[in-house]
């Protein structure tokens, strides 16, 4: 038996722990094709502004003759080459898949490291002081993980209102709990550990045992959630904002793409929400990937 | 047992109390429906007389005790845009939702429930693999993604079923209801596999779970050893035992399937509780925001409580867990 801090202060120099997960990470060749997946997504989603043929919100680039041309088209005023047709405003769908795209990453990244930032300190405080504080702060956890996550973020905007900020908001109050119940679970097993006694006995201070001894020997599971909930927060934000009550017309992510697209699918033209739809799809699978790999090679179980 | 149940009923009690404090107050503290009811030409007096006919100049805690005083007797205002009792419209569109809920709730157990247990049977075999990774796809794919696959396929390519609307209903007991015509199915199928689809993913994912744990069990080795049938190990001894999680988990997704119909209603059109929901969040029609998410919450509070002391009731030792 050796606790997580031995493993990490005497493996051997020649192989560190970061090393050996990537490599048994490298293994996986389901595993290494969800990533590739989700750079080929992100990176062009990232460099958008600067790579995308066209700026779809820039109104005086757009040549309103050219709406709804399929995949393939050339557009006669603006010379840009259609590769995955236009939208109804005559915008490209290409590089509006890529802006909706660096916006649904946007949203999704923030409010999942916010959660993760607020779940854990929550956890760990309560597995940590025990008692009624954490008697409290489960009871809440408990109760708010028996409403659909749908339901509370539509709480939450039908209140706020429409805006990313907002949706961003929306969505760390739907994941948070997830965060605090898996920080908690880990650390009541931790905190019996020779490591955090030891900490006590030198009588450091709440705050340095939780943030520096508990929170690093916790973090394994709670980054595994944070990959697998990165996928559930763009699913919810695509929800969102394709019900209407999301992102703000200005900034379309995925999930609004896809809603406006969605009128014109019935009449054929189907590639305004198709394509959008299959970048969302790609970006969930490839994060799934990832995620479930990640699990097996971050379980202590598993690692010999 | 007794003292859990009381417990559990306060702490429902509390949980409504304060979502409901929560909606209202949150709900009232935003927008103005006057500016959205009256032309934009009226004068002040006449938005004057709009506010208090509504009730909206009086101080945000005295309209919370109208409200709460109102709804203890089923009347949560009337909604601002059509003068209905905002719980009436509610009343009105869930025959509408119920129906599509235990449509795909009864689907996802039809389908769920066999292929989690093939899945847990032969964990190794290439067919349990495909079943897991499509029911990691049902699940972490959008709602509203799958329906608009589904209506790409069915409604635009191949035009065998209606994308919209819900089907010709018939009358029964004075709730209509779609499930007794052709066209009703015809109109109810899409929804209710988009919906039933990622419960289905779920389901298969717990009966899964169930089986590979009561498979190394002692009674069935024992029946195995016995020489009996494995079509009857299955559908006795293993069949029962996974009841108890997977009637567990249905119930809790019952709820949730009722929340995530929302979704699902607004990209079919279906005329149930979430399509009006959301179309009141977007016309701030308040009443109608307040009187659902209450009702949603009350019914989901009422729910746990139920599947909690049900599930007590049929497994004792978890009555065990409950008491320390």
């Amino acid at each position: 038996m050796s606790t997580p801090m031995t493993v990490s202060s005497t493996a051997p120099a020649e192989e560190s722990p970061f090393r050996r997960l990537l490599m048994q990470f490298a293994e996986n060749r389901l595993a290494l094709v969800g990533l590739a997946l989700l750079l080929l997504l992100a990176v062009p989603a990232i460099l958008a502004p600067w790579i995308a043929p066209q700026n779809p919100y820039d109104i005086g680039s757009l040549d309103i003759l050219d709406s709804q041309m399929p995949p393939g088209s050339m557009g006669e005023m603006t010379g840009i080459t259609y590769w995955l047709g236009t939208d109804s405003q005559a915008r490209d769908v290409l590089s509006a898949v890529l802006f909706g795209m660096r916006t649904s990453l946007l949203v999704a990244f923030v409010s999942v490291s916010a959660s993760l930032l607020i779940g854990a300190t929550v956890g760990l405080c309560a597995a940590y002081f025990g008692g009624w504080l954490d008697a409290l702060l489960m009871r809440i956890v408990d109760i708010q993980l028996s409403f659909p996550a749908i339901l509370v973020a539509l709480i939450m905007l039908s209140i706020l209102g429409q805006g990313l900020d907002k949706v961003i908001i929306a969505l760390i109050v739907v994941q948070w709990a997830y965060f605090a119940r898996t920080a908690r679970g880990t650390a009541l097993v931790e905190r019996n550990r020779e490591y955090i006694l030891a900490a006590r006995c030198l009588s450091l201070g709440w705050r340095r045992i939780i943030f520096r001894h508990l929170l690093p020997n916790c973090l394994p599971p709670l980054i595994v959630i944070a990959t697998i909930d990165l996928a559930h927060a763009i699913a919810l934000e695509a929800t969102l904002s394709f019900l209407g009550v999301g992102v703000p017309v200005t900034q379309p992510s995925l999930g609004m793409l896809i809603a406006n697209g969605f009128e014109f699918m019935l009449s054929g033209h189907y590639w305004i929400s198709v394509f959008p739809g299959v970048a969302l799809a790609l970006a969930i699978i490839g994060i799934n990937l990832v995620g479930d790999h990640l699990r097996d090679v971050l379980n202590p179980r598993n690692a010999q | 047992m007794p003292v859990f149940i009381i417990n559990r009923l306060l702490q429902a009690i509390g949980v409504i109390l304060v979502m409901s404090v929560l909606v209202f107050v949150g709900l009232y503290l935003i927008g103005d429906p006057t500016s959205m009811l009256v032309s934009p030409e009226a004068t002040e007096i006449e938005r004057q007389a709009l506010r208090k006919a509504l009730g909206l100049d009086q101080s945000i805690w005295i309209q919370y005790l109208t409200f709460l005083g109102n709804a203890a007797h089923g009347d949560f205002g009337r909604s601002f845009l059509t003068g209905q009792p905002a719980l009436q419209l509610i009343v009105e569109r869930m025959p509408a939702t119920v129906e599509l809920v235990v449509v795909a709730m009864t689907f996802a157990l039809v389908v769920g429930v066999p292929l989690g247990i093939l899945a847990g049977l032969r964990p190794k075999a290439p067919s349990s693999k495909a079943i897991m990774t499509g029911s990691i796809l049902g699940f972490s794919l959008p709602n509203f993604w799958i329906g608009l696959m589904l209506i790409m396929l069915f409604a635009v390519y191949l035009g065998v079923l209606p994308a919209s609307a819900r089907g010709e209903t018939v009358n029964i007991g004075g709730v209509a209801l779609s499930i007794f015509t052709l066209d009703g199915w015809q109109h109810l199928a899409l929804p209710a596999l988009t919906l039933g689809m990622a419960k289905a993913a779920l389901i298969i994912r717990v009966t899964r779970a169930a089986t590979r744990e009561v498979l190394p069990m002692d009674y069935i080795k024992f029946a195995r050893a016995k020489g009996l049938r494995p079509s009857r190990i299955l559908k006795v001894h293993l069949l029962k035992n996974i009841l108890i999680p997977i009637v567990t988990v249905a119930g809790l997704e019952f709820g949730q399937a009722i929340a995530f119909a929302v979704v699902t209603e607004s990209v079919f059109s279906w005329p149930g509780m979430g399509k009006l929901l959301i179309d009141s969040i977007i016309t701030l029609d308040r009443p109608v925001v307040v009187a659902y998410l209450i009702m949603m919450v009350f019914f989901l509070v009422i729910l746990n409580l139920v599947i909690d002391i049900l599930y007590i009731a049929i497994d004792p030792s978890a009555g065990e867990k409950v008491r320390d």
